[in-house]
């Protein structure tokens, strides 16, 4: 299972990369190959406000459907316009590609994780 | 098998009907004419005959062959259930009757019929009151949840809140949030609901508790006695899904325990075919302080002994369904109660229970079983260690189609991995468990050896295996023809 050390996690499942005061969020690779073959990502639309550990859309796979949450709360300025038509690319890149949506954030993250800690939650 | 339309042959008919005297094309204004002629298919009598039964053999169903499909309760619908729906009496009956002056008369049988539904329900489950109208689980159980925010807003509670536990029904949390609550979700242990974890979320903002079980797992819920106490000192009611009844009937009444609402599923739990979307009939029954709240009208007995029906209700949520439900759905359960009374009820859940631990123990040793302990009316199963050579509960679902099988439902519930549940059901014979075990084991065998083998799978039927990807990222809903 591959946990990049440089990013922040939350237990919900999702990634965090801080660039300066801008959150770029997906999720991680366990989440994906849990969910199976991704066929519809639900996110907010630009502009919208999102809160830490607070639903912020959904992904569909062939198995289930899972909410996301929000490991940042702030303010939505970009949405990988990507996952509309191409959902598989969180199967296949969920770190880099796959990334969902970038958050300015309006307040200082307080539950993320190190990819260490987020190891522990997932062999739980 | 090919459509319709591809064994279509320029010029080939079938009978001609009689040409009408009068043309429709001069009747209709021209703006409402076809341009060019129909694409429809060219085929005579015996060819589409022969297509339309090609077709109905493809169907599978429990009268054809083993059902195991976990959480649906695909028992044997008795024929005997068909014959009494079937009666005129009650199929000429036009359903306005009722509701107009003098009409009650006219439909004392079918008004009774309801009437006495309700009673036995009452019985069956220790309730006060029930309502027919829900035509289905999803709809009997947003009643339901209307039902508890009509009773808080008459008492003035300011309630916000809904516990679902993890292993309950899927629908729960939807239901909960459809009717304006926010969820909250509790962690199960050893497969049930925890009373420090309900404990932990419990406050004064909680509407209800809704409950399945046997749960998901097909556990029996041990501690809902506590789980009773603790909501009611919150003034917090307990929600029923009763859509596993078919585990505990005749030996729990869920009144008696202390739920206030329950929704059933009687096209499940009742015998009364389903499957493909329909038809349902989700009846919700309820605890005497919620009695005034229920959808009217309400058929009643009069004190001269005569149904009618009842508008007079001025704390009811009103009517949730056109006319009394789904009448010939709910008559079919009248007749299977009816049929099996009480201690045949009984036996019929205790049969369910038995066959699923049948199935259970045959199986042990062969593929994971994550809580074994005794189950309920269903069991779940993991297909972890077959995954680890690279099949999944898919593949082995799959394998199972080709013997014949329908599959067991998969990945569900979501918190056991690579799961499997099977629901036998009580109509099941020995022989047929025997039979399905011997097969399903095999299969197990075949995904250490031969993995290769299982990916393949369904070879044996009309189609090969499905792209289920594919068909869920590029849905195409309709064909140009």
């Amino acid at each position: 299972m591959n946990i990049p050390a440089e990013l922040k996690y939350v237990d919900t499942h999702e990634w965090v990369r801080m660039e300066g005061d801008i959150a770029v969020v997906g999720i991680t690779d366990f989440a994906q190959d849990q969910l199976g073959d991704v066929t519809f990502v639900e996110l907010p639309a630009v502009g919208d406000m999102v809160e830490e550990n607070k639903e912020m859309g959904s992904v569909e796979s062939v198995k289930a459907a899972s909410d996301l949450f929000s490991p940042v709360s702030g303010e939505v300025i970009e949405v990988n316009p990507m996952l509309e038509n191409q959902p598989e690319i969180l199967n296949s890149a969920p770190y880099t590609d796959g990334w969902m949506i970038k958050v300015k954030i309006s307040a200082q993250p307080s539950i993320l994780i190190s990819a260490d800690e987020y190891k522990n939650v997932i062999s739980a | 098998m090919k459509t319709v339309f591809a064994k279509s042959k320029p010029g080939r008919k079938g009978v001609m009907p009689a040409v009408p005297k009068t043309s429709a094309a001069k009747m209709l204004p021209e703006t409402l004419l076809r341009k060019k002629r129909p694409a429809l298919p060219e085929m005579s009598e015996l060819d589409v005959i022969r297509h339309f039964t090609g077709l109905s053999k493809l169907n599978y169903g429990v009268d054809g062959n083993f059902y195991p499909l976990g959480s649906c309760t695909m028992k044997y619908n008795p024929r005997m259930n068909e014959s009494a729906a079937a009666l005129p009496g009650f199929t000429a009956a036009h359903p306005l009757l009722a509701q107009l002056p003098e009409g009650e008369a006219l439909v004392q049988g079918s008004l009774e019929a309801i009437w006495e539904t309700e009673r036995l329900l009452c019985e069956l489950n220790g309730m006060s009151a029930f309502t027919m109208q829900p035509m289905a689980g999803a709809q009997g159980e947003l009643t339901g949840a209307l039902l508890i925010a009509a009773y808080h807003k008459a008492k003035g509670n300011k309630k916000t809140k809904v516990i679902v536990p993890d292993a309950a029904h899927g629908t729960n949390p939807a239901t909960a949030a459809l009717a304006g609550y926010e969820v909250v979700n509790i962690k199960s242990k050893d497969g049930i609901v925890d009373p420090e974890a309900l404990e932990a979320v419990l406050d004064d903002d909680v509407a209800a508790l809704m409950m399945t079980c046997p749960n998901t797992l097909g556990l029996f819920e041990r501690h809902l006695p506590k789980l009773v106490e603790k909501l009611r000192s919150v003034d917090a009611l307990l929600y029923y899904d009763g859509a596993n009844l078919n585990a505990i009937m005749g030996r729990m009444r869920v009144g008696d325990v202390g739920f206030d609402v329950v929704h059933l599923n009687l096209h499940k739990t009742m015998s009364t075919p389903h499957g493909g979307g329909g038809p349902g009939s989700g009846p919700v029954g309820v605890s005497e302080r919620l009695v005034p709240f229920l959808p009217g009208p309400r058929v009643i007995k009069k004190a001269d002994g005569k149904f009618g029906l009842e508008y007079n209700l001025p704390q009811s949520i009103g009517q949730v369904t056109p006319f009394y439900g789904h009448f010939g759905v709910y008559i079919k359960a009248l007749a299977y109660m009816l049929r099996l009374g009480g201690k045949g009820l009984g036996k019929a859940s205790d049969y369910a229970v038995l066959n699923a631990n049948y199935i259970r123990k045959r199986l042990e040793g062969h593929i994971d079983i994550p809580y074994p302990q005794i189950c309920m009316h269903e069991f779940v199963a993991s297909a972890v260690t077959t995954e680890a050579q690279g099949v999944k509960a898919l593949d082995i679902a799959k394998a199972l189609l080709d013997k014949g099988y329908h599959a067991p439902t998969i990945y569900f519930p979501l918190i056991v991995k690579e799961c499997l549940m099977f629901e036998p059901t009580e109509t099941e014979s020995k022989e047929t468990l025997d039979l399905f075990c011997d097969d399903l084991i095999a299969i197990l065998k075949e995904a250490e050896k031969n993995p290769d083998a299982l990916h393949a799978a369904p070879v044996n039927l009309p189609v090969r295996r499905l792209d289920e990807t594919k068909a869920a990222r590029e849905m195409v809903l309709k064909d140009d023809v």
